[in-house]
């Protein structure tokens, strides 16, 4: 039994999907941020693998034919980064700004507290992209010598935590602007962020979107050429 | 057939990312060149946006979904983490906020947008 469902894709994709639609109709349901679809699918599916004694390493051998989706799906960020270039021609240099002077922090910022917390080699690079979307952060991660699992651990929960503290944050910001909240989001916390920025408004939406395309672009040549 | 036609048309940019990739050793991920390449086919009216409208929407869509098997890995890497998990917490609760802090607020001070003065 557990051979046959360690080995079987459709069982683990059907699995992570119809748990995903009952975490994402629970958070509906619940209006709490803190209870994300991805924390509270990978938390039952965790408990599924473990009761049914099937190994992680066969659940994402598993899974590959889903997450083989996570590369053409990032490349397809073109489309709404092309789109809202041109809706946002007159707010562009304000938006590349905002995302830049983020982008640069975020890399000094980690850079600095892993010498503070005198984190090896390792540790540091796998930390560094961790702003940026998994199918940017990840292979960016292990061409410097990072482990990548740690890198996407490190991508989601501050995705995680940017979209469940972005609209306190911008409160006690006083961020206020719709254009520069959507700045932060996607800035800081990616397509994870940018979830919550849609919510927030379309421009948030459209400005967040944009935003995690330009941080992803600018970490992806900046860490392996500064680092 | 049409949203076979614009699935073809991402996965051709997504394997040019690759091959880039792998030409350029740069150390830049595939998904950048993929997406850099199609921004450019976008802007030079090679690729319409309506030739990958629904396929491409449909795959933005689903990218949530496709974190969860990989944040499923924590199984595995809870060992590792235990030792810097201090460490490993204040760095990203830290650095993210930073970060929203510096994008968010050099946008709105050169968006010129003032809305907390009541005028």
């Amino acid at each position: 039994m557990t051979e046959f469902l360690s080995g079987s894709s459709l069982f683990a994709i059907t699995l992570t999907l119809l748990i995903w639609r009952l975490a994402s109709f629970l958070q509906k349901k619940a209006k709490s941020p803190v209870l994300h679809p991805i924390l509270v699918s990978t938390a039952v599916i965790i408990v599924v693998l473990l009761v049914l004694k099937i190994p992680n390493a066969a659940y994402q051998a598993s899974m590959k034919p889903l997450s083989f989706l996570m590369t053409p799906a990032t490349v397809c960020l073109a489309v709404p980064l092309y789109e809202q270039i041109r809706v946002l021609r007159g707010k562009l240099p304000a938006i590349l700004a905002g995302v830049a002077c983020g982008t640069v922090v975020s890399l000094l910022c980690v850079a600095g507290l892993c010498l503070l917390f005198k984190l090896d080699h390792t540790m540091t690079v796998s930390l560094l992209p961790k702003s940026v979307t998994t199918a940017i952060g990840a292979p960016l991660s292990e061409g410097m010598g990072g482990l990548s699992a740690i890198t996407v651990t490190a991508i989601i929960i501050t995705g995680i935590l940017g979209n469940i503290s972005g609209s306190f944050l911008c409160k006690i910001l006083k961020i206020k602007d719709p254009i520069a909240q959507g700045a932060a989001l996607g800035t800081a916390a990616h397509v994870i962020g940018t979830t919550r920025a849609n919510e927030l408004g379309s421009i948030q939406g459209a400005v967040s979107s944009l935003s995690l395309a330009a941080a992803g672009i600018l970490t992806a040549f900046l860490i392996p050429l500064v680092f | 057939m049409k949203y076979l036609y614009q699935a073809a048309v991402i996965l051709l940019f997504t394997f040019l990312g690759e091959a880039l990739a792998a030409l350029i050793p740069l150390g830049i991920p595939a998904a950048i060149w993929g997406l850099i390449l199609l921004f450019a086919a976008l802007c030079f009216k090679i690729v319409k946006p309506e030739q990958i409208k629904e396929a491409s929407g449909w795959m933005i869509a689903i990218l949530p979904l496709l974190f969860v098997a990989p944040t499923v890995n924590l199984l595995d890497q809870a060992g590792t983490l235990a030792e810097s998990l201090p460490a490993f917490i204040i760095i990203i609760v830290v650095s993210t906020f930073v970060t929203f802090a510096a994008a968010g607020l050099i946008t709105q001070l050169l968006s010129g947008r003032k809305e907390d003065k009541n005028d």
